[in-house]
């Protein structure tokens, strides 16, 4: 709980001297330990005993949804057609930004990975989707390819072992939904983002139709250190279902913003206050999101809760990409629900009419109770809106809002009714003071008003 | 339901009088304007004659193309097993040729891919990176999610736009998270990360800009060492 007991014996294993000169290159990566797995795993095990040594570790995806890696691999038919690897370096995520440091201070080890998870999957053809907004990475991951290939890691015959495998950095060109990863292989073959429907799942027919494993940076940037320290050793860090370290990012109120490798279960209130400092001076924690901006929101009370998959699941919310959001209390809830509509309103892709039409009319809801027209019988429509759309979208980005909205409705009502009152005092004309609202127009509000 | 779509009305220009061509329209990056047919984009007014056929994949011979686009273009697609996989690099190299995704340089995206030119403007309209519209060749994109927004991020862009305003230069705009929240509030200025971007900051950034030198060159995020105290000193060897 305290910060002492911590720096005692923190297990680092990602961050280990992150920041040591010249680490993004081959030379300085290889001189310490660097591409020694992949030797062995190219050498002297066989696809299958890697996949036994990830399904022993208990790695679960660090992207969002923290499936078990190893059983994604394992999903991979067996069969002689192209199959496919492909890393989400999309980090699209309001609030997360580990993917970024990782790839800019070290991309050999997200290499590594990923030429070791090729080859348990039996892949040869893989494929970075890294976001179009991350210019500088890409430089640096574009150059570390041609660093890896030049090395004899990425191309044809690997270390003698007979393995294939290519390996193309793709940019993205700015979407939130290409994190998705249906999204992400529609994008990856030239499309529209659109997420598809699921099943059949990637596992079977994903990128050009072919059996194809997605994961997360972090996931990858892992397997390396899962096969040097052992399966059973790594799963021995963290808790029972939430094993090993995991890269948060916390910003917002704190601090001390930042990316920082904690061991799974440790109190939040620990990542919150010890590591991140804690709100500035003379505030308090509101409420916080605990795995970036599509995770319900937390409490102060729940501050104390261990940090891993099954606890925050436990609580109503979710472990995410581990992006830890802080809002202290001088900021009134319904701005940032408001904020995080707006952002869903425009980011979802407008397949699925659950997700279309409810983010538009929950940013309309929002509004009216930012301007005052609403009642609270709006919250009720409101949170029955966010009902409706959970579960029933082809991929989870209405989920995304209908969750942290929702939650918002749920636990902070009293202050969401008594904004509805002071807007209504202040404004009682609605939209139409000049200046008044955000930008949007009083023709709206009138003609939502009558509706 | 009245004023659903409110931005349509805020300038109509008649399709005979829209002006074609990519400096024309320099007023357009504030308001987004329409067309009398209703598209937002300049230069596609013929796109939406329902009497006319699709445009098809132009043909080599009355299509110039820079060789240096073509030879980047086919790059791209000799990367990929499928060569439509290349739609998005193919627009953004064509982008960084034309300053936006104009007609011209759909056209010749479509020229050397062979697909059509509806099927890349439809990939072009999808991506918030892929200009639909002439806009300024710097662009600072200001993010204001969440975490930015909380320090702040709103007051930096009305500043950076009071600042830029009227300069044809300048594409300021929000955008989603950029994935940099811990140096909130920031901006990505022609793709280099810079923040926290403190208000005093906006007139010295905005000259830099002008000047085309490095964005606060001493507040760049790759300047930015971890913040995990235990990152350096290093835990116990795994």
């Amino acid at each position: 709980m305290t910060t002492e007991a911590r720096n005692a014996s923190p297990p680092i294993i990602l961050f280990k001297d992150i920041d040591e000169p010249g680490l993004n290159s081959i030379e300085v990566y290889r001189r310490r330990g660097g591409y020694e797995m992949l030797r062995k795993a190219l050498t002297t095990m066989t696809p299958s005993a890697v996949t036994d040594e990830l399904l022993a570790s208990g790695l679960r995806g660090r992207g969002g949804a923290g499936f078990p890696s190893g059983k994604k691999i394992s999903f991979i038919p067996k069969v002689d057609v192209d199959k496919y690897l492909v890393c989400n370096a999309d980090e699209s995520e309001p609030g997360t930004f580990k993917d970024r440091e990782l790839m800019q201070k070290c991309p050999h080890m997200l290499i590594e990975g990923i030429i070791i998870a090729a080859f348990a999957a039996g892949a040869n053809r893989s494929f970075i989707y890294i976001r179009g907004e991350y210019e500088e990475q890409a430089l640096i991951l574009d150059r570390a390819i041609a660093e890896a290939e030049a090395a004899g890691f990425v191309g044809s015959d690997i270390l003698g072992s007979g393995f294939d495998l290519s390996l193309v950095l793709h940019r993205g060109a700015g979407a939130y939904i290409c994190g998705e990863e249906t999204g992400l292989l529609d994008s990856l073959e030239g499309k529209r983002g659109n997420p598809r429907l699921k099943p059949p799942f990637p596992a079977n027919q994903g990128l050009y139709q072919g059996p194809t494993v997605i994961n997360n940076v972090e996931t990858l940037a892992t397997m390396p250190h899962i096969l040097k320290m052992g399966g059973e050793a790594y799963a021995k860090i963290g808790t029972e279902t939430s094993a090993g370290t995991k890269l948060v990012s916390v910003s917002g109120n704190v601090q001390r913003p930042g990316n920082y490798e904690i061991e799974l279960g440790i109190p939040s209130r620990e990542i919150i206050y010890g590591l991140a400092g804690g709100p500035p001076e003379g505030r308090e924690v509101k409420f916080w999101f605990p795995g970036g901006s599509s995770s319900p929101v937390l409490e102060p009370q729940d501050l104390d809760l261990p940090y891993d998959f099954n606890t925050l699941q436990k609580a109503g919310s979710m472990l995410g990409s581990g992006a830890i959001i802080v809002v202290d209390d001088s900021v009134p809830v319904v701005s940032v629900a408001l904020k995080l509509a707006k952002f869903y309103r425009h980011e979802s892709c407008g397949k699925c009419t659950p997700c279309r039409e409810g983010t538009r009319w929950t940013v309309s809801m929002l509004e009216r109770v930012d301007s005052g027209l609403a009642t609270p019988m709006d919250l009720d429509i409101m949170a029955s809106v966010q009902e409706q759309i959970i579960g029933n979208c082809l991929c989870v980005l209405g989920d995304a809002m209908a969750m942290p909205i929702g939650s918002m409705v749920a636990k902070f009502r009293d202050e969401f009714e008594a904004h509805i009152e002071a807007a209504r005092l202040r404004n009682p004309y609605g939209g139409d003071e000049p200046g008044g609202r955000d930008g949007s127009d009083p023709v709206l509000v009138q003609g939502a008003a009558g509706a | 339901m009245i004023g659903r779509r409110k931005k349509q009305a805020d300038v109509i220009v008649p399709a005979a009088e829209a002006p074609v061509g990519a400096p024309a329209l320099v007023e357009a990056q504030r308001t987004v304007t329409r067309f009398g047919h209703g598209s937002r984009v300049p230069g596609w007014d013929e796109a939406a004659d329902l009497t006319k056929d699709p445009a098809e994949i132009p043909d080599p011979a009355t299509t110039p193309v820079p060789e240096a686009l073509r030879a980047e273009i086919e790059a791209h697609m000799a990367k990929y097993p499928n060569f439509r996989s290349a739609a998005i690099p193919a627009l953004a190299a064509a982008q960084r040729v034309h300053g936006w995704c104009s007609p011209e340089a759909v056209e010749q995206v479509a020229c050397v891919m062979r697909l059509t030119p509806g099927y890349l403007i439809a990939v072009a309209s999808f991506y918030d990176m892929l200009e639909t519209r002439p806009v300024g060749r710097n662009a600072v994109y200001v993010c204001t999610n969440i975490s930015c927004s909380l320090c702040g991020a709103d007051e930096l862009l009305t500043k950076l736009l009071e600042e830029t305003d009227g300069d044809p230069d300048f594409n300021v705009r929000h955008f989603e998270c950029l994935g940099a929240c811990d140096i909130a509030p920031m901006a990505s200025v022609n793709g280099v990360y810079v923040g926290p971007i403190a208000l005093d900051d906006v007139p010295t950034l905005v000259e830099q800009i002008r000047a085309g030198t490095p964005p606060l060159p001493g507040k760049q995020l790759h300047l930015r060492k971890s913040t995990d105290p235990n990152a350096s000193s290093g835990g116990p060897s795994s």
